[in-house]
């Protein structure tokens, strides 16, 4: 067993933190050269034995966006690894790991066989998950990878796997008992297993999470850690792709969707609401009145143009971009909350207003199923059918797009091969004020197979809109 | 600029113990930044969804070092006459109509003297920058602004000065700690973020909430706390229109003390609820997910 030599050595400071700021840039954090400067002046300032020290002063200049964190997380503990064990001989093997202090949980007697360490550690994990002590769970974590998670040794070095951990321990087949730990006789069914179902998740992900940070220190520790940086580090929220976003991706990706709702929904409103202020400018005014003896002849006021903004959102809801329609209804929601001048329309291969289902003070989810359920927007076959659509909408609701009314297209642009309808749509277009089709597909792809996006974008401003990053620029300049 | 000031607090350790003394429990990210806010003299961005603390840290901060709190708030409209200073518009019409009637006043005499100090209306900005107290300055709500005010900002936290042109320029004789608040209601620009220290706030840990409210709500048995702050998380994990923030979480402690309920049941809960959820939706969910009917 080796014990490497600390990553930071006396003298290499300087090199080392390069090389961290240099890693956090790849994953995609933009950090400029005064805030590398500003980093450089932390390790003056904090106490260097203070690992947390070290992690949140690092964060302060180098983040800008709280959705950097989780991947800023992962990368300081590469380059800042928790000190590596000191070598111990085989026979006392059992001590506890890491930050020292660890001897109040890990002083169980190793018996031979692996199914009996397995079944002891579960034991273990039961008793810390019940207490609730996460720095316990963390030490166990550690142990946990260190005993059961290691894979066949090869020549590159030895490998750590998370999902051998978690599979000699199946911390989910604890829940049961668990809960029977947690909750009084009469306590099931209610509200308390609801909050203790909760808790436990929580602390389960807790020691979820510190496996797979173990496994990862071990990992670099063994075969370097550039090696490993790239791959460890998930996409951050507003980076993932609308519609490839799993199911894990999901929540992060709403939270980091619904602030921009709202800043979208801000931006109109303000505009909205400055039109009809035109405050005067008392310091020009009286500027301007010294020509005229002091007196205020001319008033000089703050102007604005007045714009009322009335938008119109037709939204593809077909399974093609099932993820994508998701959260273009979450902004559509959200702009309900602030206007009365929106309408929502949605279709497959026919087209449904859904402006009833985004009442203000409706739940999103609720409002999502609600569609799929009662609104009309299949009439054939459920693939997508732009040009009926486009027509449907432009025949049924004609009105609805006027001189003031901003439209906005939320779709693929996949016609299965059928009639795009692009008169229609470059009609609709004439006639608002402004139109803007936001695709979740990237760029290169459009025109392929049955794209139309290509001709499209002909007669409309056809926005790449693959993430929230992109979402946030559109809604920057709009 | 002004030249080195000396640091209000020795460690971060100290910041903890002084912030705590001043009714605020920081955790460990809080302090660091504080610490280094005080010692780099640069201000903090402190960013998060509401109720998380961001403007009561700076009101902390303050009293932990026993300074004046200097607030702007910010608001869609907001410019420069009220964020910086301001000409007193009528006093200066009073003043020239009052010279009119004596003939022998020159006109520049009354012109020097209705840009005088006495007909500046100091703005909070220049307020804090004109101080030679310790003062937290606060400037709240940053996000509601609008973007040219942030260029304003801009100017005066780099130099800590500002110049009036019939005045000149005033330069800050001792700089102010100062916080930016956000809700991140829309980003704001990199030039303000790169010249500030960011500081994400986000609900705290089930530890520290509990002791938040322990702190908040004295009389509040610590068994009860302990089962509040894990059904608030189990609400905040429903993703609500409106999560409860800590507010949320101290109103309801501070409603179940005055109700003298002992223990947090569905009944409790039942009739308690619009303490912590303030849309109707919400509440459905809530009592659906939670089984409370
Ligand atoms: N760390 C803490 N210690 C003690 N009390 C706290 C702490 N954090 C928040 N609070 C309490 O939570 C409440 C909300 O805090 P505050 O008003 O500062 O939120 P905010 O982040 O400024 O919200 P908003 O974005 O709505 O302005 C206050 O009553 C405050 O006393
Ligand atoms: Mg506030």
């Amino acid at each position: 067993m080796t014990s490497r030599v600390p990553a930071v050595e006396p003298g290499g400071l300087a090199g080392h933190l390069d090389g961290f700021v240099r890693a956090v840039r790849d994953a995609g954090v933009p950090v400029g050269i005064s805030q590398a400067v500003d980093a450089a002046e932390i390790l003056t300032v904090v106490d260097l034995l203070d690992r947390e020290q070290l992690r949140h002063g690092l964060a302060a200049v180098l983040l800008q966006r709280a959705a950097q964190r989780p991947t800023y997380d992962v990368l300081f503990d590469l380059w800042w690894p928790l000190s590596d064990r000191p070598p111990v001989p085989e026979d006392d093997r059992d001590e506890a790991p890491g930050d020292g202090g660890g001897e109040a949980d890990c002083t169980l007697d190793l018996p031979g066989s692996a199914e009996d360490l397995a079944e002891l550690m579960r034991a273990e994990l039961l008793r810390l998950l019940l207490d609730g002590d996460e720095e316990a769970l963390r030490r166990l974590a550690r142990a946990a990878v260190e005993r059961l998670g290691r894979g066949q040794p090869s020549p590159s070095g030895q490998s750590f796997f998370s999902y051998r951990v978690m599979r000699a321990l199946s911390p989910d087949t604890l829940v049961a008992r668990l809960l029977s730990g947690l909750l009084a006789e009469g306590d099931r069914g209610g509200l308390a297993e609801q909050v203790a179902r909760q808790t436990l998740r929580e602390r389960l992900a807790a020691f979820r999470a510190a496996v797979e940070a173990e496994v990862r220190r071990r990992t670099a520790a063994e075969k370097g850690r550039d090696k490993l940086a790239k791959s460890a580090v998930r996409p951050m929220a507003d980076q993932v792709d609308f519609l490839r976003a799993q199911a894990a991706d999901l929540a992060e990706l709403r939270r980091a969707v619904a602030p921009l709702a709202r800043r979208l929904a801000v931006r109109l409103s303000a505009r909205r609401r400055l039109a009809r202020e035109g405050r005067l400018d008392f310091r020009k005014t009286v500027r301007a009145s010294l020509g005229t003896g002091g007196v205020p002849v001319v008033t000089h006021h703050r102007s604005r143009t007045v714009h009322k903004p009335e938008l119109v959102v037709l939204c593809d809801v077909s399974g093609s971009v099932a993820g994508f329609s998701h959260f273009t209804l979450m902004l559509t929601q959200a702009l309900r909350e602030h206007f009365t001048g929106v309408r929502a329309f949605a279709f497959v291969d026919s087209t449904d207003e859904v402006t009833r289902f985004f009442r203000p003070g409706a739940d999103v989810v609720d409002a999502v199923q609600r569609i799929g359920r009662e609104a009309d927007v299949v009439a054939f076959d459920g693939h997508s059918d732009y040009g009926n659509a486009f027509e449907v909408f432009a025949d049924r609701w004609a009105t609805a797009v006027g001189p003031r009314t901003s439209l906005l297209v939320l779709g693929d642009g996949r016609t299965n091969y059928r009639p795009p309808g692009l008169p229609v749509l470059a009609d609709l277009v004439r006639r608002s004020r402004s139109a803007h089709w936001l695709n979740p597909e990237p760029q290169r792809m459009w025109g392929s197979g049955d794209s139309a996006a290509d001709r499209y974008g002909e007669v409309i401003d056809m926005v790449e809109c693959r993430n929230a990053t992109q979402l946030a620029e559109f809604v920057t300049t709009l | 600029m002004p030249g080195p000031q000396s640091p209000q607090f020795s460690s971060v350790a100290d910041v903890a113990e002084r912030l705590a003394a001043a009714g605020y429990l920081p955790d460990a990210q809080i302090s660091t930044t504080v610490f280094l806010a005080d010692r780099l003299g640069k201000p903090v961005l402190v960013e998060g969804p509401a109720g998380t603390g961001k403007t009561e840290l700076a009101k902390a901060l303050a009293t932990a070092t026993g300074s004046e709190l200097i607030r702007l708030q910010c608001y869609e409209g907001l410019d420069e006459a009220r964020a910086l200073y301001e000409w007193n518009y009528k006093k200066q019409l009073l003043r020239i109509q009052a010279s009119q009637g004596t003939d022998g006043a020159d006109w520049d005499t009354v012109h020097d003297d209705i840009f005088g100090e006495e007909f500046l209306l100091s703005r909070p900005l220049l307020t804090a920058i004109r101080r030679t107290e310790p003062t937290v300055l606060l400037i709240d709500e940053t996000d509601k602004a609008d973007v040219e005010v942030e260029a304003l900002l801009l100017e005066v936290l780099s130099d800590f000065q500002v110049t009036i042109p019939e005045l000149g320029t005033i330069t800050a004789v001792r700089r102010p700690m100062v916080v930016l608040t956000s809700n991140a209601t829309r980003e704001l620009s990199e030039a303000l973020k790169r010249r500030c220290l960011y500081l994400a706030l986000d609900y705290p840990s089930a530890e520290r909430e509990r002791e938040i409210v322990l702190s908040r709500v004295p009389g509040l048995a610590p068994g009860l706390a302990d089962q509040l702050v894990r059904t608030v998380r189990a609400l905040r994990a429903l993703e609500l229109k409106k999560s409860p923030s800590i507010s949320e979480t101290l109103d309801w402690a501070q409603t179940l003390l005055e109700l003298g309920l002992d223990t947090l049941d569905e009944s409790a809960m039942r009739s308690t609820l619009g303490v912590i959820l303030k849309h109707a939706s919400d509440q459905t969910r809530a009592a659906a997910e939670l089984r409370l009917n």
